[in-house]
């Protein structure tokens, strides 16, 4: 049983961020798969609830003119995995997409509600970050647009203002186009799992034995999902060989901060990013029509 | 054996309710004006209560009680599902209250919330303001053995609740007979049931002041001894109503709920009050699976012949006896069938811990004390160059023999043909020759390990078991059974015994799947991998009366002996040409209402088993591992047992499914954890706790040797609990054969797994 003290519900963008900014203590539902568990756990109490399920804007994938990827909030995972647009564009995505929940919970997860929910292991969140993703917020203040990198401020804690909503999730098509990807969910479990370690790749080759541009979004390595700078600077111009990538590997593990837990120690995390971060880039590398690295 | 039924996979007699969501739970029982209950729970693993202030609480409105040890009857019981002895030696430990002024573990109930809803009864729960004196928290039998550790319960010195354990033959002799020693330590972990409903109790009091308790249990007679108990009143005044259950795995052959919800009805003038734990508290404050640690040292002949072994065993009982020291003596018998020894010595020691309570669970100590066994006897095979199948064959059992201490007798046995089908089922030379010498990031390796086990418990317990059949007017029956359904068929094969019997099919058995204390026959319950062989003994022996009496009934009819005539197809025929005499409905009609020899045609009967029967089985096992991630793939796995006759392939092959997905968890992923240092749970949910999904589980491949034991009712012996037995040993050795390195702890999951390899140098 769920102490619910009061449920609204917007229809409009418009209307959603007036109520947010009318009753500070409202707490936005989507799917309700974190919500309703923060509750069940008692880390929401006596909550009043905003559901912007009726908000047709945002859902949806479109790809713009300019060849921009856009997302709405709303849209589910199911939607994500299945999206022709997604699926001939950012595959990727797709296949992070897939790797979440089990089905019932991708029908009603949204990817609004992964990447406002903060957590490091949100599977859609490290091929965001390697895809440079943006997102459009709005408040009754206006609108404004922040590199998802920025978003994420710690453990649960992203940049939302106050009455402030995700109403878009941007990729441009500078940050698909040409690149191949791909992304290793390791978790205990084939479904139904939150992840020991997310890995997602990005590479762009040139004449398929260089690396023309390397990007890398890991997952559960520190307390929000990050990039690796030091490694994709590293990789930017070097040949595609089994070197180059065991190096790609080990400074992967430089932007890391991983930290033991009961769930996994910090030696076995960081051997992880080295081992996997290596996997994904072959594997990423093959559909960028690179050839197989050994 | 010319059966027609019995052997068959008849649909079950709940498919249709249960898919449908017909099927009624405890849960789904409404009560008028029904109420809710809530436990509130220490925050310390070991403390005192010192001061306990419920005043707030039970000012808030919607409160209609508020409880704690004050206010409940303050009788010492026992909540293990056993007969009860007659001989207070052979009782279980009484070291339980129904709430407690001395928490001992985190969790432990001190008080008790009785409101209007669940929201309620949660705020009333935050309002009980509780003083404790903390105590040092004793979470491992190292600690609690210590000498000067605190008791946690104060009639056990060194917190050591039993340590029987027994000599055959004479060990030290037998070691200086053997030609190799090997001494090696096992541990296994402590994991939760998880099975899918969890416990719930709904309590009233009924219009003759009798307590009356649906409840979702195995075990509803005895279920009714201990709330008599607990409470201190006539065992006649509780009536205990077990409906349909989902699943317990032994969680639920264990009074949980049922005394605190009797005490809460009580606390409210009667009203009925529903007490319904979430998956968090079923975790911690239900039962687990004992920790076990051993060490084993054996005696091997030059030959391979195991001469002498000797095993320390150390069982994590956690805070409350439950089950107790029978999980080790229960593990310590079973398995020493398998491989006669000269000498076998087996110390046990049961150690409270201020962790949650260990009692019973699918396989009662046999899952633990084979994983050590079979793990110990590869690696013995492997150190004398050894097959490790050859090994084991050297050692085997044959029929005929005797065990020493119990008196049991092995009359059927086909360990080594389901040695020999498993072998072929997973290519086991092929396999064998191709995985030598792998170098490569992923090796796969193939693995086996034996088991054996008993069906039912005696002579340790008693085996009763009650069946009553009605004989209606359509020559149809109504069934009715002390034994409990609580998701593994066992409604199902009692209908096809019956219609074997009877001769009529299986839609003509009305089983009547709700076990009432007031009207059911008395049986123990769902335990020990007993029903199907134990209460079959029961259902045979009541449908055969039934049958003598339709047949005599029919010779006053027609002058035809009853040694002549047979039931067939519903109809009475001659035994001698198969004959129709006449329809069974017929007869059956006449016994209702033939104005002269009316007299409907009944049994109720009881059976007291004093036998037990030896089942057998072996897993095979192949793995991929993942040398750079620690990952443990199982990719073939095959369960070949010796069940007896198998009364229902289909539902044979499903507890066969089951007891191998739990083997797999088991083996590589779940444990229970707990801070090291205050013993809070960790991961008492189902995301942090890793019980595979379906999609962790490959294809499993399952077989029958189908031996006939002559004491079961149909040539049937054990198989609820058998599957899950030997497959973490299995597994384990799998990784051995893949990878050179032995583990000799479970779960094998990737952390585990990434520290070995680092220390093997593999990575
Ligand atoms: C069984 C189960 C399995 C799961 N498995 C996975 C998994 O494998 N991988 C994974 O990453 N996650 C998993 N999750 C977590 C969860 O499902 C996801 O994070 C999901 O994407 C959350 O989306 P939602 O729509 O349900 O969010 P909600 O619970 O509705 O909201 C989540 C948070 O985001 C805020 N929010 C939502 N939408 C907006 C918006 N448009 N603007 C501003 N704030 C917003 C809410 O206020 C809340 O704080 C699982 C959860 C469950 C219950």
């Amino acid at each position: 049983m769920y102490n619910i003290q009061g449920y609204f519900e917007a229809e409009t963008v418009k209307e959603a961020v007036d109520l947010l900014a009318a009753n500070p203590n409202l707490v936005v539902i989507a799917g309700g798969t974190d919500v309703l568990i923060k509750m069940h756990h008692g880390q929401i109490e006596k909550a009043e609830l905003l559901s912007i399920r009726k908000i047709k804007s945002l859902e949806g994938i479109e790809k713009l003119e300019d060849g921009t990827v856009t997302i709405g909030p709303l849209t589910t995972f199911t939607q994500v995995a299945n999206s022709p647009v997604i699926k001939e564009n950012i595959p990727v995505l797709a296949e992070a997409a897939l790797s979440m929940g089990g089905p019932q919970i991708r029908n009603v997860a949204t990817i609004g509600g992964n990447i406002c929910n903060g957590a490091t292991s949100a599977d859609s969140a490290s091929t965001l970050f390697a895809l440079d993703a943006r997102l459009k917020l709005q408040s009754p203040q206006g609108e404004r647009v922040v590199p998802i990198q920025d978003f994420y401020l710690g453990p649960g804690k992203v940049d939302l203002k106050p009455a402030e909503l995700l109403t878009g999730i941007l990729i441009s098509p500078e940050n698909y186009q040409g690149y191949a990807g791909h992304y290793i969910k390791f978790s205990m479990r084939k479904a139904m799992d939150i992840a020991t370690l997310g890995v997602a790749v990005l590479c762009k080759l040139k004449e398929g034995r260089l690396f023309e541009d390397v990007r890398i979004g890991l997952g559960v390595a520190a307390p929000t999902p990050i990039r690796c700078p030091e490694a994709e600077a590293f990789a930017r111009g070097k040949d595609v060989s089994r070197e180059t990538i065991a190096e790609i590997g080990k400074l992967a593990v430089k932007a890391t901060r991983a930290r033991t837990s009961w769930r996994a120690s910090k030696e076995y995390r960081e051997h992880l990013v080295e081992e996997l971060t290596q996997r994904a880039l072959k594997a990423a590398v093959l559909k960028a029509g690179g050839g197989e690295v050994a | 054996m010319g059966y027609s039924i019995v052997g068959e996979s008849v649909k079950r007699v709940d498919a249709v309710a249960k898919v449908t969501g017909k099927a009624k739970y405890t849960g789904d029982f409404l009560e008028r004006d029904m109420l809710v209950g809530k436990i509130l729970r220490s925050p310390h693993a070991h403390a005192m209560v010192k001061n306990i202030d419920v005043s707030k609480a039970k000012a808030l409105p919607g409160v209609e009680a508020v409880l704690t040890y004050r206010d409940v009857p303050a009788n010492k019981f026992a909540t293990a599902g056993h007969p009860y002895a007659l001989d207070p030696a052979h009782r279980d430990k009484e070291d339980r209250t129904i709430l407690t002024n001395k928490a001992r573990f985190v969790g432990d109930a001190v008080a008790a919330v009785v409101a209007t809803d669940e929201l309620v009864a949660q705020e009333a729960l935050k309002l009980i303001e509780v003083e404790y004196e903390v105590l040092e928290p004793l979470l491992t039998p190292e600690a609690a053995m210590r000498e000067g550790a605190p008791l946690i319960h104060e009639d056990c010195p060194r917190n050591i609740v039993s340590s029987a354990g027994y000599e055959i033959g004479n060990i030290e002799e037998a070691f200086k007979e053997s030609d190799y020693i090997f001494e090696e330590e096992f541990e296994t972990s402590i994991v939760q049931h998880c099975q899918l409903e969890n416990h719930i109790s709904i309590a009233y009091v009924d219009s003759d002041g009798r307590i009356v308790i649906i409840t979702s249990t195995q075990i509803p007679h005895i279920v009714r001894r201990i709330v008599g108990q607990a409470l201190g009143i006539p065992w006649g005044r509780v009536r205990v109503i077990k409906p349909a259950v989902g699943g317990g795995f032994g969680s639920k052959q264990d009074v949980c709920l049922e005394p605190l919800a009797a005490a809460m009805t009580l606390a409210v003038g009667g009203r009925p009050v529903k007490l319904e734990l979430s998956r968090e508290e079923c975790m911690i404050d239900t039962r687990t699976r004992h920790a076990i640690k051993y060490k084993i040292k054996t005696g091997v002949a030059k030959d391979g012949k195991l001469v002498g072994m000797h095993i320390t065993a150390i069982s994590n009982t956690g805070a409350y006896a439950s089950h107790g020291h029978s999980i080790l003596m229960a593990g310590g018998s079973k398995f020493r069938i398998l491989y006669p020894m000269k000498a076998l010595k087996y110390d046990a020691y049961t150690v409270y811990t201020n962790l949650p309570v260990a009692g019973a669970m699918r396989g009662y100590g046999s899952p633990q004390i084979t994983y050590a066994v079979e793990c110990h006897l590869e690696n013995i095979a492997r150190k004398l160059n050894m097959d490790p199948i050859e090994l084991r064959r050297k050692n085997l059992v044959q029929v005929g023999y005797v065990d020493p201490l119990n008196g049991n007798v092995v009359r059927s046995c086909g360990i080594r043909e389901c040695i020999d089908k498993g072998k072929e089922l997973i290519k086991w030379d092929e396999k064998k020759a191709r995985y030598q010498n792998q170098t490569g990031t992923k090796r796969r390796g193939v693995g086996m390990a034996c088991f054996s086990y008993a069906s039912g418990t005696y002579p340790a317990g008693q085996e009763i078991a009650g069946a009553r059949i009605v004989l209606n007017q359509d020559g149809s029956v109504q069934l009715q059974l002390g034994a409990t359904e609580i998701g593994q068929g066992s409604d199902t094969v009692f209908a096809q015994m019956t219609a074997e019997i009877l001769g009529i099919p299986v839609d003509m058995v009305h089983v009547i799947s709700t076990q009432d204390t007031d009207v059911s026959p008395f049986d123990t319950g769902a335990y020990a991998s007993r029903q199907t062989y134990i209460t079959g003994m029961a259902v045979k022996k009541a449908a055969l009366e039934v049958k003598e009496k339709i047949l005599d009934f029919v010779f006053k009819m027609t002058g035809i002996p009853a040694q002549a005539l047979d039931i067939k197809d519903c109809n009475i025929v001659y035994k001698h040409s198969g004959e129709a005499v006449m329809p069974l409905a017929e007869v059956a009609l006449r016994t209702y209402y033939d104005l002269c020899s009316a007299h409907p045609i009944t049994s109720d009967t009881s059976n007291n088993a004093r036998v037990n029967a030896f089942t057998f089985g072996v897993t095979f096992a192949e793995v991929e591992v993942d040398v750079c991630t620690g990952k443990i793939e199982v990719v073939e796995i095959y369960n070949v047992h010796d069940s007896g006759k198998i009364i229902n392939p289909q539902l044979a092959e499903g507890q066969v499914h089951g007891g191998v997905s739990m083997g797999i968890g088991y083996a590589l992923m779940e444990q229970m954890l707990f801070d090291e240092k205050t013993g809070k749970p960790l991961n008492n949910n189902l995301l942090d706790y890793k019980l595979p999904t379906i999609m962790d589980i490959p294809e499993i491949g399952v077989a029958f040797v189908e031996t006939f034991e002559p004491t079961g009712p149909f040539g049937n012996k054990s198989l609820g609990e058998p599957p899950v037995i030997p497959v973490a040993p299995a597994i384990r050795n799998a990784v051995l054969d893949a990878t050179g390195v032995a583990f000799n702890r479970i779960p094998m999951n990737p952390q585990r797994v990434f520290e070995k390899f680092k220390e093997a140098g593999l990575i």
